[in-house]
């Protein structure tokens, strides 16, 4: 009932507008085609400058509403983010005024040269120092913005620092996981064939290789330590998905076959993010930005940056995933049922020398 | 006088061009309507076709913005339309990405490329060039039965169990090479992959049409600096096209294989579903280079022939030529020349080369300065002009506007360093709706308000003109300018829902108020496609040979020209296509000698 006559109004419009479009041509005609055409000139052109006007308070209103929406109020919360801030707001100034000058002309000039009985349209084709000028003036913009564009891009698509913690990110439908290297700072080499969820192997580590027996592995929750710049090693297993990293400035694909690498010096702990932004619930999402299927909107992950004390001793609490692969191997395991234990070794260590 | 002869042979054999058209009443309904080979009828086919496209295409955004802007509310009503796809009234994510597919393949592809360029370039090639029908009409038929055939391998891919093609109108593979993926990278992605081969196919005959039809078939007189500047931009476009897309073609055909043949052009190291795939050594950036390739041009071919009508449509409201002809010309030639090596900025992300990423920095920024001259040249096109409000004009004027708005994000867009943080964001969506989605549908507006008079011999209607310039205004701002705002705060686009996301939810209230504001804006279209119909059949007669004052070639025809277009000689051509206000005169047409003591330019 509701639809249908919701379906009713909107035809009723529809018909309402038709019948004054009819008339308003029959009008038209009547007083004659050159008259009523100046006059909805008149009309049109008074809507033009009208929507220059409403269109930049609109466009003033809107920055007021939202502003405070966007990122930028908070600052970057990497150090490398910051240059792309700078970036930013180089060339919202550069476009701005560029904006502002061909919308107000654009507009302004339909207005003003609007028809009249009065004047004659000039008669101008071109004019050499005019369009120099205006070829000119952009290039030499433009370069400015390139070589500014440029420097900071170098900056930070360079090697990541000597000191960096190196943790491996591995995108699949829909989830994030982690690799952390371990006390050798070496993360163990894989073979995407030994991938085997079933037997604790859902990256593909190669065991054969000794560095990957104190690599540590969690699943959706990043940990990282403030200040100190983080390199992510990016995989994907699957199709390609995007470290998406917006409070850093950051993004990189992640694509099956082809590791990509990010690096950024985190600014402020989440606690202190809870306060900067004033939002108790806040949290470093990674969001994937690559259409990656049907669970794309919900592939998420978190990043906790904290003190390094605080970091320690969470990775003093991760077992190596070696171990959990492995248990009778862990030199700090409890008592483990043994039948169970010789089973899930055997196969593993077969697979891998393979 | 190339083409004379091609007529004879074609149509009559030997009489006398005069009666050519006479000899044509024996035409049945099916050589006039269906398989004309008339360059006009066949401009209406394509158009018509793009405005069924564009009406699905528009239905299909207004559905995901219901998810957008609604996303805990059902709608009882979509299960009616939509069955399993919106079990209890709410659409399946998976085939919220199947709309979202659609939607950008069939606005980009359907519409704006075939809608656009295949109803333009056919209806006003030969006209404005002064022949009496394409270079080859045969060809060109086939080329629309090729985008016919594409429509409807592309619709049937609707009504397949497994849904459409999911994976964006970009497909990237993995996600579209592998059915395990997701449910649209089934049967679905075959058929979009084979629409897509025929649709290219339809863009080579016709591409290949319009170039040689420009270069060869001009009238006595045409020389290619007199031609109005719809004629270079649809030879730029046809230029680019041609060039640009065998290349996806190549791209489809190797992922056709990727998905049916085992080959492993784009797949390596894949695990799927706890599944191992064989395949190694593949790459799937190789894929992004051949589409962006593409992908690339693709929206200058676009944007291009907006360009060409906005500025014949602007010159001749405002009375005077246009401003710097030669520098038109110019700029749209460098933008043609440019778009081919700029593809790589879509891909900063990608883990592309650093080094080789700021070459493509370089090259895209630098496509801003011909845009820019373009800009400029129009605004001193409007300076001191005596301008006329038709419904073309003011959406040529948006036109202009939105290049604007879209032009400037772009160059943010294509500052790597910025890209990083604003790519795959709303901050793209908005950038490339306002300069090439709703700035190419204002063109083909401003083509169609200005051109209709000569398509039908009929007006549509003014006031329902003018309501549906205003609305669309006003909303396509409405609906985009926020969307930078989102964009900037990092919200994802292609995203189904953001409610779980603490980083995004706060802008729940601007997504619900944008799909308001784009509902009624499909509303306004619909307007127009009833002003559209309604005006073929029922509209005020046009009873002057040329009702806009205009110089060019086409008003020099009858009212309602026949096959043939003149029915006498061709008209010899002496001028350019500007001479507005000239020596104290509204206009001289290009068929007029120049005078002894006429003024130089
Ligand atoms: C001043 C000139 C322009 C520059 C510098 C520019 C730059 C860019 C860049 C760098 C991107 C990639 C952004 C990303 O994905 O992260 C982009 C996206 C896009 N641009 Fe532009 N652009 C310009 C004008 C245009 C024009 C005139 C059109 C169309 C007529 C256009 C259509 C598009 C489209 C469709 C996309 C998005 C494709 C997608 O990812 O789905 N751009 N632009
Ligand atoms: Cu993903
Ligand atoms: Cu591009």
């Amino acid at each position: 009932m509701n639809d249908f006559f919701l379906i009713a109004i909107v035809v009723m419009v529809f018909l309402l507008i038709f019948q004054i479009a009819k008339a308003s041509e029959y009008v038209s005609v009547l007083k004659g085609e050159e008259k009523s055409r100046k006059q909805t000139n008149r009309i049109n052109g008074f809507f033009l400058i009208a929507f220059l006007i409403f269109g930049l308070i609109g466009a003033w209103w809107c920055n007021h509403l939202y502003y405070g929406k966007t990122l930028f109020p908070q600052g970057s919360a990497s150090l490398e983010g910051e240059n792309i801030d700078t970036m930013l707001w180089i060339s919202i100034a550069v476009c701005g005024v560029v904006f502002l000058i061909t919308q107000v002309l654009l507009f302004w000039f339909s207005f003003k040269y609007q028809e009249s009985d009065t004047r004659k349209a000039f008669y101008f084709t071109h004019n050499n120092k005019l369009e120099l000028l205006w070829t000119g003036v952009p290039a030499i913009v433009l370069t400015v913005l390139v070589v500014f564009g440029l420097k900071y891009w170098f900056k930070f698509t360079g090697d990541a620092p000597k000191d960096s913690q190196v943790i491996e990110i591995t995108g699949h439908q829909f989830d994030w996981e982690f690799r952390y290297p371990g006390k050798d700072g070496v993360l163990g080499k894989k073979n995407y064939k030994l991938t085997d969820a079933a037997n604790r192997n859902p990256l593909g580590v190669d065991w054969a290789d000794d560095a990957s027996h104190d690599d540590i592995h969690v699943g959706h929750i990043m940990h990282a330590v403030v200040g100190k710049p983080i390199k992510l090693v990016i995989n994907s297993q699957d199709v390609i998905h995007d470290v998406g990293l917006p409070h850093f400035r950051m993004k990189m694909d992640a694509v099956p076959g082809i590791p990509t690498t990010l690096w950024f010096t985190p600014k402020w702990t989440t606690e202190e993010m809870k306060v900067r932004t004033g939002n108790t619930n806040f949290v470093y999402e990674i969001s994937c930005d690559q259409i990656c299927g049907k669970g794309h909107f919900s592939m998420k992950g978190i990043i906790i940056i904290e003190s390094q004390q605080e970091f320690d001793k969470w990775i003093a609490g991760e077992k190596p995933e070696y171990y959990k692969a492995f248990p009778d191997r862990d030199p700090n395991r409890g008592p483990v049922p043994k039948t169970d234990s010789t089973s899930t070794a055997v196969k593993p260590v077969a697979m891998a020398t393979k | 006088m190339s083409n004379e002869a091609i007529l004879h042979d074609h149509q009559t054999g030997t009489h006398d061009l005069g009666h050519a058209h006479e000899h044509h009443h024996h035409e049945t309904f099916i050589t006039k309507y269906v398989f004309s080979q008339d360059h006009k009828m066949i401009a209406k086919q394509f158009l018509i076709t793009g405005m069924v496209w564009a009406i699905i295409g528009g239905l299909f955004s207004v559905i995901f913005r219901l998810q957008l802007g609604y996303p805990e509310s059902t709608f009882p009503w979509l299960e009616d339309f939509l069955g399993h796809w919106a079990k209890g009234g709410k659409l399946d994510p998976e085939f919220y990405y199947s709309l979202v597919t659609m939607h950008g393949t069939v606005l980009v592809f359907f519409v704006l490329t075939a809608g656009l360029s295949g109803t333009f370039s056919n209806f006003l090639i030969p006209l404005q060039v002064g022949a009496r029908d394409m270079a080859s009409p045969f060809l060109n038929m086939l080329s629309y039965w090729f985008f016919f055939t594409a429509s409807v391998v592309m619709m049937a891919s609707l009504f397949v169990q497994t849904g459409p093609a999911s994976g964006g109108w970009t497909i990237y593979p993995p996600l579209s090479a592998l059915g395990e993926a997701s449910e649209g990278s089934k049967i679905g992605m075959d058929l979009w992959l084979i629409s897509m081969s025929l649709f290219i196919i339809n863009a080579l005959l016709g591409g290949l049409n319009y170039i040689t039809t420009v270069l060869n078939m001009r009238t006595k007189g045409m020389s290619m600096t007199r031609m109005p500047l719809t004629m270079w931009a649809f030879f730029f476009t046809a230029i680019l096209g041609v060039l640009s897309f065998p290349v996806l073609l190549s791209g489809s055909i190797l992922l056709l294989f990727d998905r049916n043949l085992g080959t492993s052009f784009y797949l390596s190291d894949i695990v799927i579903n706890g599944k191992i795939l064989p395949n190694e050594g593949g790459s799937p950036i190789l894929f992004q280079h051949l589409f962006w390739f593409l992908g690339h041009p693709e929206v200058y071919i676009i944007i291009l022939p907006a360009m060409g009508i906005a500025s014949e449509v602007m010159s001749i409201n405002s009375r005077k030529p246009i401003f710097g002809y030669m520098a038109m010309v110019g700029s749209l030639f460098a933008i043609t020349a440019l778009a081919f090596v700029v593809w790589a900025h879509h891909m900063f992300v990608t883990g592309l080369n650093p080094f080789l990423g700021s070459f493509f920095v370089l090259l895209t920024l630098l496509i801003a300065v011909p845009s820019a001259i373009k800009v400029f040249n129009w605004l001193t096109t409007l300076w001191r002009g005596n301008i006329r409000f038709s419904p073309g004009m003011l959406f040529a004027i948006g036109f202009v506007s939105l290049f604007i708005s879209g032009g400037l994000t772009g160059v943010f867009l294509g500052n790597s360093a910025l890209d990083i943080h604003l790519h795959d964001t709303y901050f793209i969506i908005a950038h490339f709706h306002i300069v090439m989605g709703v700035a190419g549908m204002f063109g083909m507006f401003a083509g169609l308000y200005h051109w209709f008079p000569k398509m039908y011999g009929r007006y549509l209607n003014n006031t329902l003109a003018y309501i549906h310039f205003w609305v669309t205004m006003v909303g396509s701002y409405l609906i985009f300018w926020p969307m930078h705002y989102e964009g900037l705060a990092g919200m994802p686009r292609r995203y189904y829902d953001f409610t779980n996301w603490e980083s995004f939810k706060m802008f729940a209230g601007l997504n619900q108020f944008i799909s308001f504001v784009s509902i009624i804006v499909f509303a306004a279209q619909l307007l127009f496609v009833f002003n559209f119909f309604y005006s073929i059949f029922k509209g005020r007669k046009v009873t002057t040979l040329n009702p806009w004052g205009a110089a060019s070639l086409e008003w020099s025809t009858p009212i309602r020209p026949g096959h043939g277009n003149w029915p006498g000689e061709i008209p010899e051509v002496h001028r350019w296509a500007y001479d507005y206000g000239k020596d104290g005169r509204d206009f001289i047409p290009q068929t007029e000698p120049v005078g002894e003591d006429e003024s130089k330019h």
